[in-house]
């Protein structure tokens, strides 16, 4: 972790990442909110790359990029122009202060713990997750399974049950 | 040099910038942003006392993740759903208008 590039790229993702964050933030239009925050994640991705958790960054590219961006990118453009807006409530000065206090606490742990940390790589490969997975967390990794099907389900029936009782929907090819 | 506090730090500020917009965006699409800001950080976190890990179970900081992206999936899909759920019988998804159980 002492290499010059390493620590380039590490400076280079911090700003990238926080300031798309802060984009996230301060952004008016809630499109731009979403792209902003689709440069977050990319940025959170390059840092599991740092990590060398080269899989969990292909995930992260994947699901949150691919999949979760998409979603909101849909949720909004499927909602009118007027709900784009992308304010704040009358809360965001007590939020700001909360968020301030949390950092400053937080800060104050990591920088006095004394972290008993080993620098060299442990050298983790996608083979050695899929292992785990499969052994130590198996119960788990099926519950998950069971919980994303009742979550895709669920979000299929939140969506579906009001259109077939106002009005009878067209056929798609019809 | 690059220690464990580097990223730990970079993950502290992502986190409460994540839930400074889950706390004050008006649109619950808004606030959805900032849970999901809030999850990816906890997972850098995740990540990086892996990495540094001295323990021998260094993969379960892996398998957290994995763990945590599946429920950040499966929470996003719900979240979106009910967010259009909402907009039909409302016509609006902010949040400080919703204010049904209010007496």
């Amino acid at each position: 972790m002492d290499n010059a590039g390493v620590q380039i790229a590490f400076w280079v993702l911090s700003i990238l990442t926080l300031v798309a964050a802060g984009g996230v933030m301060v952004s008016r239009n809630l499109l731009h909110a979403v792209l902003f925050l689709i440069v977050a994640f990319i940025g959170v991705a390059g840092f599991f790359v740092l990590l060398s958790a080269e899989f969990i960054a292909m995930a992260q590219i994947v699901i949150y990029v691919g999949a979760i961006a998409v979603l909101i990118l849909f949720a909004i453009v499927l909602t009118p122009q007027s709900i784009r807006d992308n304010s704040e409530t009358a809360m965001v000065g007590p939020a700001i202060l909360l968020g301030v206090a949390l950092t400053a606490v937080f800060l104050f742990v990591i920088h006095d713990t004394t972290w008993a940390t080993d620098a060299t790589d442990p050298g983790l490969s996608a083979s050695d997750l899929g292992r785990a997975l499969l052994s130590t967390w198996v119960l788990p990794f099926e519950i998950a399974s069971v919980l994303l099907t009742a979550a895709l389900v669920g979000a299929i029936m939140l969506v579906r049950s009001e259109t077939e009782e106002s009005e009878d929907v067209p056929d798609a090819d019809a | 040099m690059l220690t464990l506090e580097h990223f730990l730090t970079v993950g502290v500020l992502l986190f409460c910038l994540g839930l400074v917009i889950a706390l004050s965006k008006r649109n619950a699409i808004g606030v959805l942003m900032g849970i999901e800001l809030m999850l990816n950080s906890v997972n850098l976190t995740l990540i990086a006392f892996s990495r540094f890990s001295t323990g021998p179970a260094e993969i379960a900081g892996h398998a957290f993740v994995a763990f945590v992206i599946t429920v950040a999936a499966a929470e996003a899909a719900v979240a979106l759903a009910l967010a259009v759920a909402v907009y039909r019988s409302r016509q609006t998804v902010e949040v400080d208008q919703l204010d049904l159980l209010r007496s």
